[in-house]
């Protein structure tokens, strides 16, 4: 997270420059419109694998592996989408050994997420040594801060386009689950396994599926981190948004619009120590950077009783039996 | 019409008399059909669950398939609806041999199953239940359109839930109607149960079962029905085959059977009359004293509301209610397992809190209903979980270590006193049957000073046998001066055993009545909610 938050922290001085005390929140929501993207992914790929019942902390690993694929296939083709397009499929192969290992049995999912967690990132780490100084075409931003004279509002609401396409997909995800054949049956498979079965629809295909395009999204999102906000590909690219993403789905209560609220949420919290030391705050920054962290802590506790399960949980994730 | 898997083998039945919604499909007359299995043989390894079954179910009748646990009627209907596969012999439906390979294929060919457990999705909503449960569901919902249907449907049902609700708020009760509901939605021609009724009070197991009985009557549907009770064999099926070990042992019109034939058909031998053995005694001194309990539910919903009751010393107190009724969180709050907000528990006169010492002290007993999972370690070894209350305590342990000789001994003196079939004290628990889990825990629970004994549902699932030798060992620690709390959904078991008769209700106690002035109706009434 500190590589990210030197480059906004330029970013945002510009603004509280310009604006002062009254920066702080506008800076803030710049943001958190940036540093949710990555959450907002991971969170939407999550929510869909869980629904189908299985917990994937192998996200973090997809998110990094597609970051740097992402990053590479950029560099190479000069086509920063080819490069989402590239870090989606990384994203779900890394889904699919998850997902195949899970469906033998006496599998754990929790472990086989830790294990592609770690093999993901250390693979990444190891491929990506090439392009630690390269540099490779952006993804384009859509500014939304048109309206204002001010260059450093305007640099501040510039958002990007994957940040509205994940915003966008939030609702139809919701409709996905409601309304079509194919979402009925993943929250069937998520739910009660059994009549799933019954019903003819192989759990085990639902949820290999599930957790391919869960971590497809992981790896755009990991796209998002290379080719724009902080951009460039580093090893601390990544600050654990990938595990930081499944307890903001149990806070989202499985809910695809929550979900999306909860990752700005979390954006907003990651964004409060540059903001605040833009306009001149200057103690407490590392403590005002760890405040997802600490957003994550609350947020386990008080979702997490010992008396009760989840309300809303799907009733074969591992964590609600 | 052609939206609806069932219709595809209505084709050749008459036209409906009237036009209905899609949804609801054709109704019917004579479309019900017939099932005849010859010589079915169903292995595994060297056990051979089911052996040259053959019997016929005839187009629109109600059938009832009897017999005890093991005896391989669960087996035989796996086999008809295609979990599992016959290594022998052939299934034959509507006349025609079929090789059902999977449930998938039972349903194209109008055979449809209702599990004792059940198969809704907990999160979804009725309706969404009931569009999924069909083969056909279109790739998008059109769900205003759907609900139009479903509502027009729900018109015709004999009985109606919500549409809206979601699967986990029913009751036990609305549960297996949305389940039977969900079959005859899917329009089948030939209809499986297995043990109905189980989970439903007497007044609504009549109901649904007049109601099938009538669809039969009517042509609309043959049903199979898996049941223990004589009861609803006599009163609604029109014939009747009875399985034991797994063999076909008899079976015909029901009107030309007795229930004492039917019994003797089930366990191979005359039924002694239940032993009513009760030396007449005065209340002995209160034991367990509960008052204004109340808890919560894992959902944080207020499961126990407000329960007072006092169970004294030589006398059976059984609870009754239909499941899911607040009675496992009274269970789990008196076997420490819940926290409550009020638990008012005193046991002779002293505060009870479910601590190990407390429950030494005062001599507590649980038999808590599935032990396998509420009261034992099924990795660990039957002696191990024979010896969970006294393990720590002399003789079994000496300055802190465990004597595994003293422990082992203690136990295989118990499997032999309490006929607990396992392969030795040593193998896990897990592997046992239920019926051997239960005498196990059994075992445990009443050697040595107990004074009160709770037992939940303490014959779920067993056969005849074990039946009769749990309720004896519960009668016999009643003449002997326990104080038990029998906590149960069978009517008849509680009405049996007990001296008083309690029951439960959304969580409150809200009828309470001696064995000897008990009436069923009355009872009844209370269970299903009808206070007036």
């Amino acid at each position: 997270m500190e590589e990210q938050t030197d480059v906004l922290q330029e970013q945002l001085t510009g603004v509280a420059e310009a604006l002062g005390w009254w920066g702080v929140p506008l800076a803030i929501l710049a943001g958190a419109i940036r540093a949710s993207t990555p959450f907002l992914f991971v969170a939407l790929g999550e929510c869909l694998t869980e629904r189908s019942g299985r917990i994937n902390l192998g996200l973090e690993g997809g998110l990094v592996m597609g970051a740097l694929a992402g990053f590479a296939f950029s560099h190479i083709t000069g086509n920063p989408w080819a490069g989402v397009l590239m870090a989606a499929l990384v994203g779900s192969l890394m889904g699919l050994i998850h997902g195949v290992l899970c469906s033998l049995p006496r599998v754990n999912d929790i472990a086989v997420g830790i294990a592609i967690m770690l093999f993901g990132v250390g693979l990444a780490f190891y491929l990506g040594k090439p392009f630690i100084q390269e540099s490779a075409p952006r993804l384009p931003a859509v500014p939304l801060g048109f309206w204002s004279s001010s260059g450093a509002v305007q640099s501040a609401l510039s958002v990007n386009a994957l940040f509205v396409i994940g915003v966008i997909l939030a609702p139809l995800m919701v409709l996905f689950f409601r309304s079509t054949r194919w979402g009925l049956v993943v929250r069937m498979v998520g739910d009660n396994e059994e009549a799933a079965r019954a019903a003819g629809y192989s759990p085990m295909r639902v949820r290999i599926l599930a957790t391919m395009v869960g971590s497809a999204m992981a790896g755009i999102g990991g796209a998002f981190l290379s080719l724009y906000y902080p951009g460039g590909w580093s090893e601390g690219l990544s600050s654990g948004q990938g595990l930081m993403a499944v307890a903001l789905v149990i806070f989202a209560r499985w809910h695809p619009v929550y979900c999306m609220l909860a990752a700005l949420l979390f954006g907003a919290a990651g964004a409060i120590g540059p903001a605040l030391q833009s306009v001149g705050v200057s103690w407490g920054y590392y403590l005002f950077n760890a405040a997802p962290y600490v957003l994550t802590l609350v947020i386990m506790i008080i979702a997490c009783s010992r008396f009760r399960t989840l309300r809303g949980a799907p009733g074969e994730l591992s964590v609600a039996r | 019409m052609s939206k609806h898997p069932g219709s595809a083998q209505t084709v050749e039945s008459a036209p409906a008399p009237k036009p209905r919604a899609p949804a609801s499909g054709s109704p019917a007359t004579g479309r019900a059909c017939g099932l005849e299995v010859i010589s079915l043989t169903k292995r595994f390894g060297d056990f051979t669950a089911m052996d040259q079954v053959s019997m016929k179910v005839r187009p629109g009748s109600f059938h009832a398939l009897l017999g005890e646990n093991g005896a391989g009627k669960s087996t035989l209907v796996k086999c008809v609806v295609g979990y599992q596969q016959p290594d022998e012999g052939s299934i034959l439906i509507a006349d025609r041999e079929q090789q059902v390979r999977s449930p998938r294929e039972a349903s194209m060919l109008g055979v449809g199953m209702v599990y004792q457990h059940f198969t809704l999705v907990p999160h979804m909503t009725v309706a969404e239940n009931l569009i999924m449960s069909r083969i056909d569901t279109p790739q998008f919902i059109n769900w205003r359109q759907a609900r139009v249907e479903l509502e027009a449907f729900m018109q015709r049902m004999p009985f109606r839930i919500s549409l809206n609700a979601p699967a986990s708020s029913l009751a036990a009760g609305e549960k297996q109607k949305v389940e039977i509901l969900r079959q005859l939605y899917l329009e089948r021609r030939f209809l499986i149960l297995d043990e109905p009724t189980s989970v439903l009070t007497p007044n609504e197991a009549d109901e649904v079962l007049g109601m099938l009985k009538e669809m039969c009557r009517r042509g609309e549907v043959t049903v199979l029905m898996i049941t223990h009770k004589l009861r609803e064999v006599k009163a609604f099926t029109d014939s009747v085959s009875v399985l034991r070990a797994g063999r076909y042992v008899g079976g015909g019109d029901t009107d030309d059977l007795t229930t004492e034939d039917l019994a003797e058909l089930m366990v191979g031998e005359r039924q002694p009359p239940a032993a009513e053995s009760r030396a007449a005694r005065g209340a002995g001194r209160t034991v367990l004293e509960i008052s204004g309990m109340r808890a919560r539910d894992d959902e944080g919903v207020p499961a126990v509301r407000d329960v007072s009751l006092s169970v004294s010393a030589g006398e059976i107190v059984g609870i009754v209610g239909v499941s899911g009724n607040g009675q496992k969180e009274l269970v789990e709050v008196l076997a420490g397992q819940r926290h409550a907000e009020n638990t008012g528990i005193s046991v002779q006169g002293q505060p009870y809190r479910a601590r190990r010492s407390e429950m030494i002290r005062h001599g507590v007993a649980i038999l808590p209903e599935e032990p396998l999972r509420n009261a034992c370690v099924p990795g660990m070894t039957v002696a191990d979980n024979m010896a969970f209350r006294v393990f720590d305590r002399a003789p079994y342990s000496f300055m802190g270590w465990l004597r595994n000789g003293q422990r082992r001994k203690r136990a295989q003196e118990l499997i032999k006193a309490f006929g607990v079939r396992t392969p030795g004290a040593e193998s896990p628990i897990g592997k046992l049957s239920g019926g051997n889990v239960q005498r196990a825990v059994l075992a445990r629970e009443l050697t040595g000073d107990v004074r009160l004994l709770i037992a939940a549902n303490p014959v779920f699932g067993l056969d005849f046998k074990a039946v009769r030798e749990i309720h004896d060992r519960l009668r016999e620690a009643r003449d002997n001066g326990t104080a038990v709390l029998l906590i149960s959904e069978d009517l008849d078991e509680v009405l049996q055993l007990s001296d008083r008769i309690l029951v439960m209700y959304e969580g409150r106690i809200v009828y309470e009545t001696t064995r000897d002035q008990a009436q069923v109706r009355s009872i009844g009434k209370h269970m299903a909610g009808d206070h007036a």
